[in-house]
């Protein structure tokens, strides 16, 4: 056991990014096509409301609804926020008011950004329109936002409408990106800290007495802080393995190649990494392997084999 | 199993981590787990002991997939336990487990739940609960949603600036004496965040956990002096899109606490789960709470909103007055997406003192 004071605590930028790819049912092609058209459409209730943006169920029956109808481009201001420092991703750069419209011949409100020069230019009750994007696809962003409007309803106020265009939207790609700092903790900061020093550092659990590693700071069988550190390896047994024979996008490996779970002399639990040195349909259990690091590597590039004697099956079974 | 046979289930104790802007050098399961050995140390209960586990989290805070799965280490779950996952708030997890103990399957079950805000910007991750096709295009964070509820319940005639600066003020005085809480004594209003709402009407952002433990019939009798028993818990949804509700009114919340038995007798104690002021306002109504009615003496959510752990909190703190005799009846509220979209209503009894 070593006594190691308190490491850095790491922190690293994760940014996940995901472009959602969605289909759209009937009800919402209909309504997207149309904004790119500059056309507002809703939808009829059973009991005679009309539902802009429409959805394909009555929110208080769950009655399937599909009666479209065209509203205007014109409405009232139901409830506004004022927005003076607009974040990623809002519809305009420029400070705004968030609002909820209800459109002429509307029941319901939608959620849009109106374009006024500040909180004194809102209230409820205003009147506004739609003013449109100049490119519009097919998304709610086809409307680029509102702005004021002093006058009548344009129309139309709620006519019957197909629904039909030429070459509908059927799918959207609603991308998204959160930023985040990821800092992995104590336990996992040390790990990662005695790496970079081409050590390898686990935990013992104090009930159990078992090593991990990688440490998490818990015992999953005994649920207790694991504080006490122990250095481990750096030699270690191949529990497990299998070939990989297809190639990970940005991956600079040739396949097959061997992946294995490593059972780090001094560890109660395997950990895994790829292993190299030794033609892939070699690789064995019980084959003994030391971690590899590249020049200025952080972490073990890879294992390769010692050139030891097999491990005894005996030695690691309750680590496959 | 007919209603009548089934057992009462009593929340029999109750723990939280102190809630941090940041918790860097915690992981989530080192953050979590002196809460768990607290719940179990209070009824001396080990793992091995618990019937079921139920746990409350988002991936979406970490920025990682199946993170809850990390947590699980400081439970002990291994050998094997009876265990599940809501991807919401720890309250929703609580609900799950009294099933579960109503249906007999088990006697004892552990909650817990817990949130890590600092690694991300909340406001900004919270939008990803939002309709994926009309409204988060638009990014429209967490506090400028509860600006428009703010603004249509100022027009309404149902609250002013100066009443939501009141209800800000009530609260973090009140968690002056809450060891666990982020903001706690006089914080100033401050500058608009999305007008109305300022600063001090919007909860902090911070980092924590909570955890409890429930029990049914005698078993909670042994493992607390006064079991808080759960007479009633029930949990509704509103319409998702923001412009067909009347958001100056929470009648899935109504309903909830109806079918919970809210409104059968009066209680003392109310927790409610409102991390802006104006929802204070829109919850009071909705529960018809009378005037004499303690509205959360921890300081709720506005001191501390660990977000996936807060709605469990005031279940937690609810019961815990109960525990201590502070309260004979009380009511707790929690929850989840915007302005106030999902909310469970939980009726906590002790029982009459000798
Ligand atoms: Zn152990």
């Amino acid at each position: 056991m070593t006594s190691v004071p308190s490491p850095e605590v790491l922190r690293a930028p994760l940014v996940v990014e995901f472009p959602f790819t969605r289909s759209l049912g009937p009800v919402q092609s209909a309504f997207l096509t149309g904004l790119r058209e500059r056309t507002v459409l809703g939808v009829r209730t059973g009991d005679g409301r009309t539902l802009v943006p429409p959805v394909e169920y009555d929110p208080v029956t769950a009655e399937e609804i599909r009666d479209l109808v065209e509203v205007a481009t014109t409405g009232t201001v139901t409830t506004w926020a004022w927005n003076h420092a607009p974040r990623r991703g809002q519809p305009l750069d420029t400070p705004f008011a968030w609002v909820l419209v209800r459109l002429d011949g509307a029941d319901t409100a939608l959620l849009h950004a109106l374009d006024v020069p500040g909180p004194d230019a809102v209230r409820t009750g205003m009147r506004v329109r739609v003013r449109w994007a100049a490119e519009r696809v097919g998304a709610i962003t086809d409307i680029a936002c509102f702005e004021a409007y002093d006058g009548e309803a344009a129309e139309p106020g709620s006519a019957p409408h197909t629904g039909v265009f030429d070459d509908p939207v059927t799918g959207i790609v609603a991308a998204a990106r959160l930023d985040y700092t990821y800092s992995p903790g104590r336990a996992q900061s040390a790990y990662i800290n005695a790496l970079s020093e081409r050590r390898t550092v686990g935990e013992r659990c104090p009930s159990c007495r078992k090593v991990y590693v990688p440490p998490r700071g818990a015992c999953p069988t005994c649920g207790v802080a694991t504080a006490e550190r122990v250095e481990v390896g750096p030699r270690g047994t191949v529990t497990t393995y299998c070939i990989v024979n297809i190639k990970a996008k940005n991956l600079d490996i040739e396949v097959p190649y061997v992946y294995a779970h490593i059972a780090l002399d001094g560890a109660d639990l395997a950990l895994h990494a790829r292993i190299a040195g030794i033609p892939y349909d070699e690789v064995r259990m019980g084959l003994r392997v030391e971690p590899v690091w590249t020049e200025g590597g952080r972490y073990p590039d890879h294992y390769r084999p010692t050139g030891e004697p097999d491990a005894d099956y005996d030695t690691y079974k309750e680590l496959v | 199993m007919a209603p009548h046979d089934q057992p009462q289930v009593a929340v029999v104790a109750f723990g939280q981590s102190d809630h941090l802007r940041t918790t860097d050098e915690l992981s989530e399961v080192e953050m979590l787990m002196p809460v768990l050995h607290e719940v179990l140390a209070a009824t001396g209960l080990k793992t091995s002991d618990i019937g079921f586990t139920c746990s409350g989290s988002s991936d979406y805070l970490a920025g990682r997939a199946f993170s809850f799965t990390m947590a699980l280490d400081g439970v002990g779950a291994w050998p094997p336990i009876s265990e599940s996952h809501v991807e919401t708030d720890g309250a929703w997890a609580l609900y799950e487990a009294w099933v579960k103990l109503r249906t007999g399957e088990a006697d004892t079950a552990l909650v817990y739940s817990y949130g890590k805000s600092s690694p991300g910007s909340v406001r900004d991750v919270l939008t990803r609960q939002l309709d994926p096709y009309y409204v988060a295009p638009l990014w429209p964070d967490s506090v400028a949603l509860a600006a428009l509820q703010a603004q249509a319940l100022i027009d309404a005639g149902e609250t002013d600036e100066p009443a939501l600066a009141a209800v800000a003020s009530r609260s973090r005085t009140a968690a002056a004496t809450n060891p666990h809480a982020q903001l706690r004594g006089a914080v100033e209003q401050g500058e608009y965040a999305v007008r109305p709402l300022r600063t001090g009407d919007c909860p902090p952002v911070g980092d924590g956990a909570a955890a409890v433990v429930l029990a049914t019939g005698n078993r909670a009798r042994e493992l607390c002096e006064r079991p808080a028993w759960i007479r009633g818990i029930d949990h509704r949804i509103e319409a998702h899109g923001l412009g067909v509700r009347d958001l100056t009114d929470s009648p899935s919340t109504r309903l909830a606490a109806e079918r919970a038995g809210l409104f059968e007798r009066p209680v003392d104690t109310a927790e409610l789960h409102a991390p802006f002021t104006s929802q204070e306002v829109v919850l009071r109504r909705a529960l018809r709470l009378a005037d004499d009615v303690t509205v959360n003496p921890s300081g709720g959510a506005l001191a501390a909103n660990p977000m996936m752990a807060a709605g469990l909190i005031r279940i937690g703190e609810a019961a815990a007055r109960i525990h201590r005799g502070a309260s004979d009846r009380a009511v707790a509220h929690a929850t989840s997406g915007p302005c106030l979209q999902q909310n469970l209503v939980a009726v906590l009894e002790g029982e009459a003192r000798a």
